[in-house]
């Protein structure tokens, strides 16, 4: 606007320049002024606070770690717990020599080999006065090998130190998970602060998710050390607050009883409480020895455990991924119902093989002979197939999958530890994505036809088979699977318990529909023609259940599956659902044992001792 | 304090040698009083850093390259004059926001932030931004008349953001605040009214709690430590506490060269970098950090003084900018170091260990000299 009227005015401007020229001079003059008062206040004023600090005796604060907070089962058991030990611990400036010391280390025995690259990393990693564990839990023979040479190894001491033991070993591994020493990667995620003094950190399953609650608050001392660090008095202390306790919803009584069976074989059981989604049993066979993977295992015990052709340290019941074979039958049985397609009296014929419309193709009936006339009873008490195959067909994928997906297939349930798998519900559109020669792009009807039997590129977890039996033992009312029950303050015993999280329920409300698959369910275990009446019949109380065996490979149009000839790792994986009692189920059940051949010879066993031994004390 | 080596050129002298080594002084373009203060500054350095890496030559030589390399690019920023150099000015603007933008893709990451840029040599862009902001904001100011228009004033808020924003989030707190600090220099000089000024001090009050929500963790500790440090000992805290341990304890005389405990035994983080003032605190003093703050207080008033006789506008606010903005560097790290301020990384300048900001401190008093130096060829 007035920059017409604005020239530039030199005398003018360097008027203005020198003022604010000046302004500076006094500004700086000013903070001068201050930083030289500061100085004073702090080297003359408060020269003796800070000189006897500094100098003759040093004060270092020490971070004082947290008790970390046990784990207990719904009854108060406990299954973590803290226990002192031993370790060897060194800080890294006092150490003359750093790699003669570590050397002669290894000489001795206390230290492997394989582990130097990872210590010197943590070493790196630390303010030279602070302390690095070298060797955690040590065995009385490496507490004596190394008293004696004490003297040969400045800067290493040997401290005691609460360390983690788990009472219940590998039944409880894959529920706890286990803690291990910080790494490098676990740096970038923690609070340095509140983990300066803490050495480990929950490395999976409830240690790793509930970490947070489990650790508890650091406290510090101010300790006065002499001039080679040793701690020679304490000036100041604020206490740490222990970590809160984890109550699990596990019932111990149910998860032995499910470890016990499933000893020596590879598979998982899952218990949930169809009331509120409480999961009361998490087996995974086979397990860790948490314990030693706490104490420390060398790398080479790592590696080996890692490389293990059984995978112990796969937690089946969470990642593991498996066909549902028949186990899947009374939701599409239930679909059927919901869509209109059958009634629970319709009869189908079955004379031992199904076939589509203008194709040969024979897709078989587990029993060769058939099951003759079946309704919708007999189709889940006898597991015929291919009653199922009839009614996928006439449901269409596209109806099938998403009713299963009503019942939490083919997502994670969102259970309370992490590491969780989807399992997979397919659909033509999946197919599309999923493939990338054309021709295996298309959806065949075949396909369709053996997903009626949980065949083909259906998944699912055992979480998930647990979850569909709560389910259904609900009659579609659906819970969040969840393993914390409630945390407890240790200082005071305040207990805040977790609630139940409802999620969408199945949409069918008609109880009849129900009632039907149930009734089926119920025959499986204990009606005259049941797969798995030789399981149920013994019962104390009315169960319901259904078996499923999924093929690991598919065997020819006219060959004949005949175990004994079939590669132990390639034989059918053996499923059971269950639950109980008929009337307010109060437990259901899904397990899997791979190879395990039968899921009613196989798998129904462990899922009915699982049963009893929680329904046992109020039976 | 010990004596500069350079002083030698400041005693009584017969004329005739003073007319000597002012000619040569005056031939190289450079000018006296900065070179005593400066190589005072530098000596201090080279004790502080001797003693705080723990006695170790290489790591010393090291330095005394660096010392050299800055030293070069002073001689070679003063033989250009300041007509060349206001030409360039934009120039020098364009490439370090060319340079940041890389730095922001492809940066290397040093103690977690991402400050580094790797062409053979590796080095922070965001140093070269410490000069191209106020040689470009002296360039825009000068052109129109002053105090600057608002239109101008709003070319300049859009000329310091810029930059600023990005060494902000790589992320570097530090060196933006400085950057910011001289963009504010800057336009004080220029002359912009009390009334725009009590503006922005309200504005910058009431953007504080924005502020708040995009700092980072880390960042926000720094401040709530400042407040308490003892509520944080074993983080935040922890390097105020030892700081102060050390300046405190070294009392009027300090315990001597090599003598600082806390130094020497390692209780003082980040010693020969953003916290050797504590080194220089525990072992000179009080009468030694009084010292090379005069020296500081030397460098800056002589800059002040060549500002104040420069013979044009650009000259003028460039010098003025420098001088200030230079004192500013002085007072960040020392007011935090003494737990006046939060704990924001900035160097000692031409005291701490590390290159790129010792090149562009000397060659900042490279275009000082320069001004200085050319003055007479300008001016008539």
């Amino acid at each position: 606007m007035a920059r017409a009227l604005r020239i530039k005015d030199h005398w003018r401007e360097q008027q203005l320049f020198t003022g604010r020229l000046l302004v500076s001079a006094v500004l700086v003059l000013a903070l001068m002024g201050l930083v030289i008062g500061r100085l004073v206040q702090l080297q003359v004023g408060q020269y003796e606070y800070f000189s006897a600090q500094s100098s003759g005796n040093r004060i270092r604060v020490q971070p004082i770690p947290p008790i970390r907070g046990l784990i207990l089962d719904r009854n108060e058991k406990v299954l973590a717990e803290n226990t002192p030990g031993y370790q060897l611990e060194m800080t890294p400036e006092q150490v003359p020599d750093m790699a003669d010391t570590l050397r002669r280390l290894v000489t001795s025995g206390i230290l492997d080999a394989a582990d130097i690259p990872e210590l010197k990393e943590t070493i790196g990693s630390r303010r030279s006065f602070d302390t690095v564990v070298v060797a955690e839990r040590l065995t009385d023979e490496e507490l004596a090998v190394f008293a004696v040479r004490r003297p040969n190894f400045p800067g290493l001491e040997i401290r005691a130190r609460l360390g983690r033991s788990y009472p219940f070993g590998g039944a409880t591994a894959h529920v706890l998970g286990y803690v291990g020493g910080i790494s490098a990667d676990d740096k970038k995620t923690l609070d340095a602060v509140e983990y300066a003094g803490t050495t480990h950190v929950g490395k999976i399953s409830v240690e790793r998710s509930f970490e947070a609650s489990l650790h508890g608050t650091s406290g510090h001392e101010d300790v006065v050390v002499n001039v080679h660090g040793r701690k020679m008095q304490v000036l100041d202390r604020v206490r740490s607050l222990p970590g809160r306790d984890v109550i699990l919803t596990i019932d111990m009584a149910a998860q032995l009883a499910g470890f016990r069976a499933l000893e020596g074989k590879r598979g998982a059981a899952v218990a949930i409480d169809p009331r509120n989604g409480e999961v009361l049993a998490f087996v995974s066979t086979p397990a860790y020895d948490p314990n030693a993977l706490s104490a420390g295992l060398s790398r080479r015990a790592y590696l080996a455990l890692q490389e293990d052709i059984d995978r112990p340290l796969f937690n089946r019941a969470l990642r593991g991924q498996y066909p549902p074979g028949s186990t899947i039958k009374p939701i599409v049985a239930l679909a059927a119902l919901h869509y209109g397609v059958t009634t629970p009296g319709r009869r189908v014929g079955c004379r031992g093989f199904f076939t589509l419309p203008g194709s040969s193709h024979r897709y078989r009936d587990w029993r060769p002979a058939g099951h003759g006339s079946v309704d919708l009873y007999n189709a889940i008490e006898q597991s015929c197939d291919v009653y199922f195959y009839s009614m996928a067909r006439e449901l269409g994928i596209e109806r099938m999958g998403s009713f299963m997906e009503t019942f939490g297939l083919g997502a994670v349930t969102g259970i309370d530890i992490g590491g969780e798998q989807p399992g997979l519900v397919p659909s033509p559109a999946w197919k599309k994505k999923a493939f990338r020669q054309p021709g295996a792009r298309v959806w065949f009807p075949g396909e369709t036809v053996i997903a009626g039997i949980g065949q083909g590129f259906l998944l699912v977890t055992p979480l998930q088979l647990a979850h569909v039996a709560a389910t259904t033992a609900a009659r579609g009312q659906r819970f969040k699977p969840m393993l914390v029950k409630a945390l407890r303050n240790p200082a005071n015993g305040t207990i805040e318990y977790e609630a139940p999280t409802p999620l969408p329920p199945v949409p069918e409300q008609d109880s009849a529909w129900w009632d039907a698959i149930i009734e089926g369910m119920h025959g499986v275990m204990q009606g005259p023609r049941g797969t798995a009446r030789g399981v149920g019949l013994s019962a104390a109380y009315p169960m319901a259940g259904k078996s499923g065996t999924a093929q690991v490979f598919s065997i020819g149009q006219k060959e004949k599956y005949i175990a004994k000839d079939v590669a132990e790792r390639r034989r059918d994986h053996a499923l059971f659902i269950a639950f109980a009692p008929i009337v307010e189920p109060r437990i259901a059940v899904g397990v899997i044992i791979e190879n395990g051949e039968s899921g009613s010879k196989a798998a129904a066993p462990i899922a009915r001792a699982v049963i009893d031994a929680y329904l046992k004390p109020t039976t | 304090m010990n004596t500069p080596q350079l002083n030698i050129s400041l005693g009584p002298r017969s004329r005739v040698e003073q007319g000597l080594l002012a000619r040569v002084l005056r031939f190289m373009h450079l000018d006296g009083w900065l070179l005593v203060g400066i190589g005072g500054v530098l000596v201090v350095s080279l004790l502080a850093l001797y003693s705080a890496e723990g006695q170790q030559l290489n790591e010393l030589l090291d330095q005394v390259v660096r010392m050299l390399i800055a030293f070069g690019a002073l001689l070679f920023m003063a033989q250009v004059s300041p007509s060349w150099l206001r030409r360039g000015s934009p120039l020098v603007y364009g490439l370090g926001l060319v340079l940041l933008t890389l730095v922001l893709v492809t940066g290397d990451i040093g103690k977690g932030a991402q400050r580094w840029l790797d062409i053979g040599i590796r080095f922070q862009p965001s140093e070269i931004m410490k000069l191209g902001v106020p040689l470009t904001l002296c360039w825009l100011l000068h052109e129109r008349p002053l105090p600057p228009s608002f239109g101008v004033l709003l070319l300049v808020i859009v000329v310091v953001f810029l930059p600023t924003g990005m060494i902000a989030v790589q992320p570097d707190l530090g060196t933006a605040i400085l950057i910011l600090l001289s963009g504010a220099v800057a336009i004080f000089l220029a002359g912009i009214g009390w009334r725009y000024i009590l503006a922005i001090i309200s504005l910058t009050g009431a953007a504080m709690p924005l502020l708040w929500i995009f700092m980072h963790d880390y960042q926000r500790k720094r401040i709530l430590t400042l407040l308490d440090p003892s509520s944080d000992p074993l983080g935040a805290g922890y390097h105020i506490i030892q700081s102060k341990i050390a300046i405190g304890s070294g009392g009027v005389f300090g315990k001597g060269w090599l003598n600082g405990t806390q130094g020497q035994l390692e209780f003082l983080p980040e010693r020969h970098t953003d916290f050797i003032f504590a080194v220089i605190g525990e072992e000179f003093g009080l009468l030694g950090s009084t010292a090379l703050l005069l020296l500081y207080l030397l460098i800056v008033g002589r800059g002040l003084y060549i500002a104040a006789s420069a013979p044009d506008t650009y000259s003028r606010l460039l010098a003025g900018t420098l001088s200030i903005t230079f004192f500013f560097y002085v007072f960040v790290n020392t007011a935090m170091v003494m737990g006046l301020i939060p704990v924001v990384g900035v160097p000692l300048p031409l005291v701490s260990a590390g290159g790129t900001s010792m090149v562009t401190l000397m060659a900042g008093f490279g275009i000082l000299m320069s001004i200085q130096t050319h003055r007479k060829l300008v001016a008539r």
